[in-house]
């Protein structure tokens, strides 16, 4: 490492002794600890291009077949809605073609028609628009939670910390699709938000234990002390010094947990238990049309895409956020950087100024 | 020690308790259990409803339902377990029972595939870190992460099944499909062991080179219409794992333990023709077992004896080789029965299954029951293998590189010694402490974490049992399938609390 350190070193000019900065020093100096942060996460490439990707997933389902929800309804700019049939072109076969010649476009029913006529554009944005919905509740909800609970037992340890641990042990006992499926038997055909806000308070528990750990570790530091000290309340202890410190592990569980989600909620309504019909979501749409494979696969391919792509882009933000996040991230200069390094110093030494 | 186990003991049958009573509320407030009978139109609705209610007591309110459930539960501690009945009046225990045999059928092979693969990737990945590997993996494990397995389910059966038995009718393999297959296995070994340009270039040409030979040799001799291993392919696996056993596990440089190894590898081969011809036709599962077990305790005996200053070592590879070889021969008993199977009316030629868990009415003998059971585990293994793959393999890579930057490794280094001794003996054996608490929590949740996969493939096992009873809200089965994962999560918790203490002198339990 210290070979690496001086070989990227600009060699002193003076002849002194040299700079005693290291790389991960050099590279932070001057900023704080935002800028640290969204430096290393935008040097990320794949949370970077999950980023844009998503966003276009989420803008591309919110925009096309408009928002209908709580009695609200704002038209989007695709022509069909998720429920309309239309008459069958050509057996329904995707009319999406990014091939140069005749036919290039996206055509009347980009990616298909079912047996009846429904467009599978239509309803898979609508479906990406439950799923992506229920995955923000569920990570909303279980992280509000995860962090009331764990800074409460985390902050004030004793006998509310055993009893809320002890229930959070108790929720953990049961794995999170059975008790997402007995929820889900239960509110399902209430419709996605509602279904999203029940999955949510049984989603905590991981998170709970992390910030209780956190807290725990954090509330014996010196920085806490001194603001006790001062006269600081335990609420402002706990919301401006311990939770900041705090929000790393937070975000980066928050956004795993997310991507979990989506798998559960598409999973639950694959079962049968998530979102009921005539609703849809992208597990409905899977299973509706599993048996049809053979004969009109593209009804069964483009849910399944959506759901990968969702799941992986926010799989890809959360490790840029835990690399973002993590102060032992070392950013190791490539073979080729440190050449080059190399070649600069033995130059510079050769020829001094 | 004692106590600390006592405690945990203890605070775990509270919480179970609590989740129980938790569970058996949110299922049997969920719906109304009568609600299909009601809406259907029997001439006798009301008493079948009446006695329906009485079977499983729903007169009592579900808060004091629960303590009758308690109860007949409670008679496991005097070995008189009463899970209830279901809602066709079937004793939920016997259901339970059936249940977990098949799961375990399931989830048993698949999970121990998994944890190989997955150490083994997460290994080399952390070894060669930043590489070209390191990142096809990463993206990879990133990938199956994201996967909603029910879709990859029907993928599987699509390509899988359906694509591969068609191709078995005509087995053709095209030259751009060799060609293809052979490039992609060479550059898969060319990344997997690495090293300089020009050893990378020379692991490229071999390793496409003979997976080209290989795939015309099949093709030539008709390999996949009457697959065999034959005496030779017994000898080079035999001689092949020798050596490679020995050069991971004690290094090539203890003539002691290869000659041991070789010498196991040569009694096997001499095994091969009286094994197939004589103990094969009458083979049955406890003889299967015990030829295992012997196998192994015969190549650690002759490993023992070639041992030299360190027996012990060295009778360890010689096992490892003869169960290697064992199970090159058990293959071959089987693959000499494939015809049988594959042209039995039952088959008729489509031998990858989509669905069940066996052929109904097949007959045959133990070797046709066992391809038969291994043509129904091979879609949902790839399933369960590519979900439980890719945490491991990460957990495996992250610990392994949090060990390789520690100074003892680079004390090791500096004291000379082989790359192999840093690696597999200081290296792993540290690495694999915080890797076995995540494998004693895979296995807790492997029971009750295959729902989804039973529901795709069509297995009667734990997740039937539950999505069965929480469909017809009934209360029974799903606390029976409830008990079982939540006591297996609570004991293997506690296992991998102890497995770290036991194996990190720096943790203490207290």
């Amino acid at each position: 490492m210290s070979e690496l350190n001086s070989a990227l070193q600009v060699p002193p000019s003076d002849g002194g002794s040299a700079d005693e900065t290291t790389i991960e020093q050099r590279q932070t100096v001057g900023l704080s600890q935002g800028q640290i942060v969204r430096k290393r996460f935008f040097h990320h490439k794949g949370a970077v291009i999950s980023i844009i990707v998503l966003a276009f997933v989420i803008v591309l389902a919110y925009s096309s077949v408009g928002l209908h929800m709580f009695g609200i309804s704002i038209p989007g700019w695709w022509q069909w809605h998720w429920n309309a049939t239309p008459p069958l072109i050509n057996r329904g076969v995707p009319t999406l073609n990014l091939i140069p010649g005749p036919g290039f476009g996206i055509g009347p029913h980009p990616f298909g028609q079912d047996q009846i006529g429904k467009d599978i554009f239509a309803l898979v944005m609508r479906g990406a628009q439950q799923s992506i919905m229920i995955m923000v509740l569920v990570g909303a909800v279980g992280t509000g939670l995860g962090v009331l609970i764990g800074s409460l037992a985390g902050f004030y340890r004793g006998i509310g910390d055993a009893l809320l641990m002890r229930f959070t042990d108790v929720i953990i006992t049961i794995p999170f699709l059975v008790i997402g499926a007995v929820v889900g038997r239960a509110v399902g055909g209430f419709g996605a938000p509602v279904l999203g806000l029940f999955l949510g308070l049984f989603a905590w528990t991981g998170l709970a234990r992390l910030v209780r750990g956190e807290f725990l570790s954090l509330r014996e530091r010196e920085f806490v002390d001194a603001a006790r000290v001062s006269g600081a309340s335990d609420k402002r202890i706990i919301f401006k010094h311990i939770l900041p410190n705090s929000v790393g592990v937070i975000i980066v569980s928050a956004t795993l947990l997310m991507a979990g989600a989506i798998l559960a909620e598409t999973a639950l309504s694959f079962l049968g238990f998530g979102v009921q019909s005539p609703d849809t979501s992208l597990g409905v749409i899977v299973s509706e049309n599993q048996a049809a494979f053979a004969t009109r696969p593209w009804l069964f391919w483009w849910p399944g895409v959506f759901i990968i792509v969702i799941a992986l882009t926010v799989n890809f933000i959360g490790d840029g956020l835990r690399d973002a996040f993590d102060p032992r991230q070392k950013k190791m200069p490539s073979p080729k950087a440190l050449a080059k390094a190399l070649a600069r110093r033995a130059h510079a030494t050769r020829t001094p100024k | 020690m004692a106590s600390f186990v006592t405690r945990r003991l203890i605070a775990a049958f509270f919480v179970l308790l609590a989740a129980t009573f938790l569970m058996y509320m949110l299922v049997a407030l969920s719906g109304d259990p009568l609600e299909e009978l009601r809406q259907g139109n029997a001439p006798n609705k009301q008493q079948l409803m009446d006695s329906l209610s009485m079977r499983l007591n729903l007169d009592v309110p579900p808060f004091l339902r629960y303590f009758l459930w308690l109860g007949g539960v409670g008679q496991c501690f005097v070995g008189q377990c009463d899970f209830g009945v279901n809602v066709q009046g079937l004793p939920v225990l016997t259901l339970l029972e059936q249940a977990m045999g098949s799961t375990l059928q399931l989830v048993t092979g698949a999970q121990i595939i998994a944890i190989v693969v997955g150490l083994i990737v997460g290994i080399t990945t952390a070894l060669r870190q930043y590489s070209g590997y390191d990142y096809s993996i990463t993206f990879a494990s990133f990938l199956f992460f994201s996967l909603p397995i029910f879709w990859v389910a029907v993928l599987l059966k699509q390509y899988i099944a359906i694509g591969f038995n068609n191709w078995l009718a005509d087995p053709l393999i095209g030259v751009p499909v060799v060609i293809g297959i052979s490039i992609v296995s060479g550059l898969l070994w060319m990344s997997f062991l690495g090293g300089a340009a020009k050893r990378r270039l020379v692991t490229l040409g071999v390793a496409t080179a003979s997976t080209a030979a290989m795939l015309v040799y099949f093709e030539l001799t008709n390999w996949f219409t009457t697959p065999n291993v034959g005496i030779v392919g017994v000898a080079v696996t035999a001689i092949a794992a020798a050596l490679g056993v020995t050069a991971i596990s004690v290094g090539l440089a203890n003539k002691h333990a290869v000659r041991g190894a070789l010498v196991t590898a040569v009694v096997g081969i001499a095994l091969y023709y009286p094994m197939t011809y004589f103990v094969f036709p009458g083979m049955n599962l406890p003889l299967f077992l015990a030829l295992a077990v012997g196998a192994i305790i015969g190549g650690g005996v002759i490993g023992y004896f070639f041992g030299g200053r360190d027996r012990w070592q060295s009778a360890r590879t010689s096992a490892i080789v003869a169960f290697i070889i064992g199970a090159v021969i058990a293959l071959e008993g089987f693959l000499m029965y494939w015809n049988a199977y594959f042209n039995s009316t039952r088959i008729n030629g489509r031998p990858i299954a989509t669905i069940g868990s066996a052929t109904p009415n097949l007959g045959g003998n133990f070797w046709i029951q066992g391809i038969d059971t291994f043509t129904h585990l091979l879609l949902p293994t790839i399933a369960i293998i590519l979900i439980s793959f890719a945490s491991l393999t990460r957990y495996t890579r992250a610990s392994m590189l949090e060990v390789m930057n520690q100074d003892y490794i680079r004390t090791a280094r500096s004291k000379g010694l082989t790359q192999r001794t840093v690696v597999v003996r200081h290296a792993l054996r540290n690495a694999l402490i915080p890797i076995s608490t995540v494998i004693a929590l895979d296995i807790g949740a492997l029971i009750g974490g295959a729902v989804i996969t039973e529901t795709v493939f069509g297995w009667s096992g734990m997740g039937q049992l539950f999505l069965e009873g929480l469909r017809h809200i009934d209360p029974n089965p799903v606390m029976a399938f409830f008990v079982v994962t939540g006591l297996l999560a609570v004991v293997f918790n506690l296992v991998a609390d102890l497995l770290y203490a036991s194996l990190d002198p720096r943790i203490r339990v207290s």
